[in-house]
């Protein structure tokens, strides 16, 4: 059902996809053969009524009323077929099947966090049935964000003070891009992840994967991919130092003091990440990490530690 | 004639210290001074423009961090739109043209004028203190609470806002005074300038949206200072209302960057067409119901903000409200050239230009006010080339279109038509190859604001960079020619358009300064050139105008 993209729009992957593109067509087309109309009036009134004599001094045109009406009456009438079709599709979008199954979403500088109902957590990628209707229920941890499904054409702010959300119905298997579009601060462009939608028997084996018991390494490795705007894990420099290699080295730090990079140093830099930064780094890690449990702390030290 | 007219007394040569300019109250310096005061911020804001489509020439870092990205394209913006657009064509030409179009010796409130322009000079210096201050980043619209959890430089740039909206209210209650009571005798209502109209539309919006900038200033302080929540949630506050607030003032300010420019194309058109405005008297009310229907659509720049469904569809029903006046118009500016006299000189090729332009503007509106359309398309690129070909593609290339039209009575020196057409060209391509590209990235799902982008956007911003620069280059290129021109350009005459307004037939070049040596007796409308023929009969110079032997 999934219809292929164009130079315009991107591959339509939800029940609505096409509907909204049937609709951005629909004025794309219209306006295009008004716009050329427009164009191509004035360019030949241009050339037609070009001046040759100095003197020459044309009389008034009569207005034709016919003309007139019917140059307010058309585009009057156009218009209001495209704003109820809008509003008819835009209904759709609206109104969310009441059998949807349902996932939080929290937005926080600079990551999503995904927790579904059997207790899950993720973070880089939402797995979502195939052909079951999903809504989101969205919240901010700290400033505005937006969630934004290009493949699905679905866009909705996320606000820390109440909830708010979106669904959708994705038609295809496949991996499609999530995007962060109201600006939230130094990394609002790396505040990316994934939407995998899989058949319904691999959600539920992924589910049932992801209800295990992790190591506390593979947790840590998780847990990382909210960490993974910032800082990088081969070595280079991002907005953060990169964390490789770096267990039980000395850090220098901007104070000029040095401290070990040791499980305390990453504990303390995840719970109060402004009282010890890295030289060359600024301090504006989000502070919202500290929320993580000691379970999940334990995991991103396992992690990070077994860095190379 | 136009000999001896240009060697006597003009305004720009009957005093030439400085402090004649700083305390001047002629309408016309005060008008130069803008001029001085925007283009130094239109050059500023364009510089960095220039830099921010560097740094996206490919993704990660280019030429600065992401910390100096954030701040450049906001610092873009508040340039441009706050220090630039919003003042340049009521304060320039307004000033220097409206009196004289009305036949008025001055403003009506000369003193309150000068005012204005310190009260700019002061909420700039203020606005751009945010920067000394603190971090602003984040666009120039400054959400919640974003903006206030970074330091108090959105309460400097509110500040600075609202002081320059003062000096936009004062210029705007100016303007409605000077229309409404200092016409010539015979200049009916019927018989104005459009250009008039479309200034006297954005002088009402002017007085009426500022003072809603200064309401939530005082809000945001209310919080910063009495912890009374408001916009911030951490006291119980409510972020998207900051958002109705901003837009509140800021849609109705769109038009205070449009309707002007409406105003000099009419003008353009019906000069360099040497023919009537067609559907003059709906041309000029639509600008004075766009004003008003200006007020009730701010709600359509947050359809996906959380506001409620039921606002969103009314808010976009009343936005194709207030799309049908504006198309109707640019249909009327087209047909104004049939059966007409139609001459292409610089200042009409702005004028075609912008009918290409803000035609792509107004048609990608319509597609954003569609409920559906606009939830995709909402905070991507697509957005920012709307903008851009509404604002840049409207206002500034008509406001180029008007400073060549008026230059010559400005200056009394005729800049060079070769380079002028040349550098209109350049405007023009750049213009297009710079953000056409926007709406395609736009709509495959590039969101704005973004420092690093997805490896399949590059081919999309490298055209539009190298547009940039074809755009920078044909700006550079009018600096260059416009400066020249002052000093080597040839003299002007009295008309070099043959234009029928009252600044072209009963002034000299440069105008003197009190304007008029006697008060013209207005017999015509501004375009009625079929009344006029005998002015046009000798193929000459087109004037009226009373030296009385001096």
């Amino acid at each position: 059902m999934g219809d292929k993209g164009s130079i315009w729009l991107p591959d339509a992957m939800s029940t609505f996809a096409n509907e909204v593109d049937a609709l951005f067509w629909f004025v794309f087309w219209t306006s295009t053969v008004l716009f050329i109309a427009v164009v191509a009036a004035k360019v030949y009134f241009m050339l037609r009524y070009k001046r040759t004599d100095e003197t020459s001094v044309p009389e008034p045109v009569h207005e034709s009323k016919l003309l007139e009406a019917a140059w307010i009456v058309v585009p009057t009438i156009l218009v209001l077929f495209v704003f109820i079709w809008g509003f008819d599709v835009y209904l759709k979008m609206n109104t969310d099947p009441t059998d949807a199954y349902q996932i939080s979403v929290m937005g926080k500088q600079w990551a999503w966090e995904f927790e579904y109902a059997e207790g899950v957590t993720a973070f880089s990628e939402m797995y979502v049935p195939v052909g079951r209707p999903v809504k989101l229920m969205m919240n901010s941890q700290d400033v505005l964000h937006s969630f934004f499904i290009p493949a699905f054409r679905v866009k909705m702010d996320v606000i820390p003070n109440r909830y708010t959300s979106l669904w959708f119905e994705a038609t295809e298997p496949g991996e499609y891009q999530i995007f962060c579009t109201e600006y939230c601060g130094t990394t609002h462009s790396g505040m990316l992840a994934k939407v995998v939608a899989v058949s319904e028997e691999d959600f539920a084996a992924w589910i049932a994967e992801q209800s295990q018991d992790l190591p506390p390494e593979q947790l840590g490795e998780q847990l990382f991919a909210q960490c993974a705007a910032c800082h990088a894990v081969d070595g280079s420099a991002k907005i953060g130092p990169a964390l490789n290699g770096r267990f039980g080295t000395d850090r220098k730090l901007a104070d000029g003091s040095t401290v070990t990079f040791d499980e305390n140093y990453i504990r303390q830099s995840i719970l109060d990440p402004a009282s010890q930064v890295a030289e060359g780094y600024q301090p504006i890690m989000p502070a919202g990490y500290s929320s993580m449990s000691a379970k999940q702390i334990d995991g991103l030290v396992a992690y990070i530690k077994a860095l190379q | 004639m136009s000999d001896s007219a240009s060697s006597s007394i003009n305004y720009l040569n009957n005093d030439k210290s400085i402090k004649s300019w700083l305390f001047t109250l002629d309408h016309k310096r005060i008008g130069i001074m803008y001029l001085i005061a925007v283009s130094l911020a239109f050059l500023a804001g364009g510089i960095l423009a220039l830099l921010v489509r560097v740094e996206l020439m490919a993704p990660g870092e280019t030429i600065m961090s992401a910390d100096a990205y954030n701040q450049a394209f906001t610092l873009h913006a508040v340039l441009m739109i706050f220090t630039f657009i919003i003042p340049a064509v009521p304060a320039v030409m307004g000033n220097f043209v409206l009196p004289i179009q009305l036949g008025a010796k001055d403003v009506a409130f000369p003193r309150l004028n000068l005012a204005s322009f310190y009260i700019y000079l002061l909420g700039a210096c203020i606005a751009l203190g945010a920067l000394v201050v603190g971090r602003v980043d984040g666009g120039w619209t400054f959400y919640t609470p974003y903006s206030t959890s970074v330091g108090d430089g959105v309460l400097f740039i509110t500040t600075g806002v609202f002081v320059m909206g003062f000096s936009s209210i004062l210029t705007g209650l100016n303007f409605i005074v000077t229309v409404h009571k200092m016409r010539a005798p015979g200049l009916t209502w019927n018989r104005l300038p459009l250009f008039i109209w479309s200034i006297y539309a954005t002088s009402i919006v002017q007085v009426l949206a500022t003072p809603v900038i200064g309401i939530t200033m005082l809000l945001l302080f209310l919080e910063k200072f009495l912890h009374i929540g408001i916009f911030d949630p951490a006291l119980g506050g409510d972020p998207v209302l900051f958002q109705h607030f901003f837009w509140f003032y800021s849609h109705p300010a769109v038009y205070i960057m449009i309707l002007p420019a409406f105003g000099i194309i009419s003008d353009l058109m019906g000069t360099f067409s040497r023919h009537q405005v067609s559907g003059y008297k709906f041309v000029a009310l639509s600008s004075v119901a766009i004003a008003f229907l200006g007020f009730l659509v701010w709600g359509h720049h947050m359809f996906v903000s959380g506001q409620s469904a039921v606002s969103s569809v009314i808010f976009s029903l009343i936005t194709y409200l207030i799309g049908i006046p504006t198309g109707v118009k640019v249909i009327n500016w087209v047909s104004t050239m049939y059966k007409g006299s139609v001459q292409l000189k610089t200042p009409m090729i702005y004028a075609i230009s912008f009918l290409f332009t803000f035609s792509i503007g107004g048609f990608t509106g319509i597609m954003l006010g569609v409920l559906a359309i606009d939830i995709h398309l909402h905070d991507t690129y697509f957005v920012v080339a709307h903008f851009h070909y509404v604002m840049m593609g409207g206002n500034v290339i008509a406001a180029l279109g008007g400073l060549h039209y008026w230059w010559p009575k400005m200056t009394g020196k005729m800049y060079n038509e070769t380079l002028g057409k040349i550098a209109a060209a350049l405007v023009f391509i750049g213009f297009n190859l710079t953000f056409f590209p926007q709406f395609i990235m736009g709509a495959q799902g590039m969101p704005r604001r973004y420092y690093d982008y997805l490896p399949e956007f590059q081919s999309y911003h490298l055209w539009s960079t190298y547009g940039s620069w074809v755009l920078g280059a044909g700006l550079f290129l009018i600096l260059f020619y416009l400066i020249a021109s002052l000093k080597s350009g040839k003299k002007a005459g009295l008309n070099p358009w043959g234009a029928l307004t009252l600044e072209w037939t009963h002034t000299t070049t440069p105008p003197n300064p009190h304007n008029f040596e006697e008060t013209p007796i207005v017999k015509r409308g501004a375009y009625d050139y079929h009344l006029a023929k005998e002015l046009f009969a000798s193929g000459g110079e087109v004037s009226e105008v009373v030296t009385s032997g001096k």
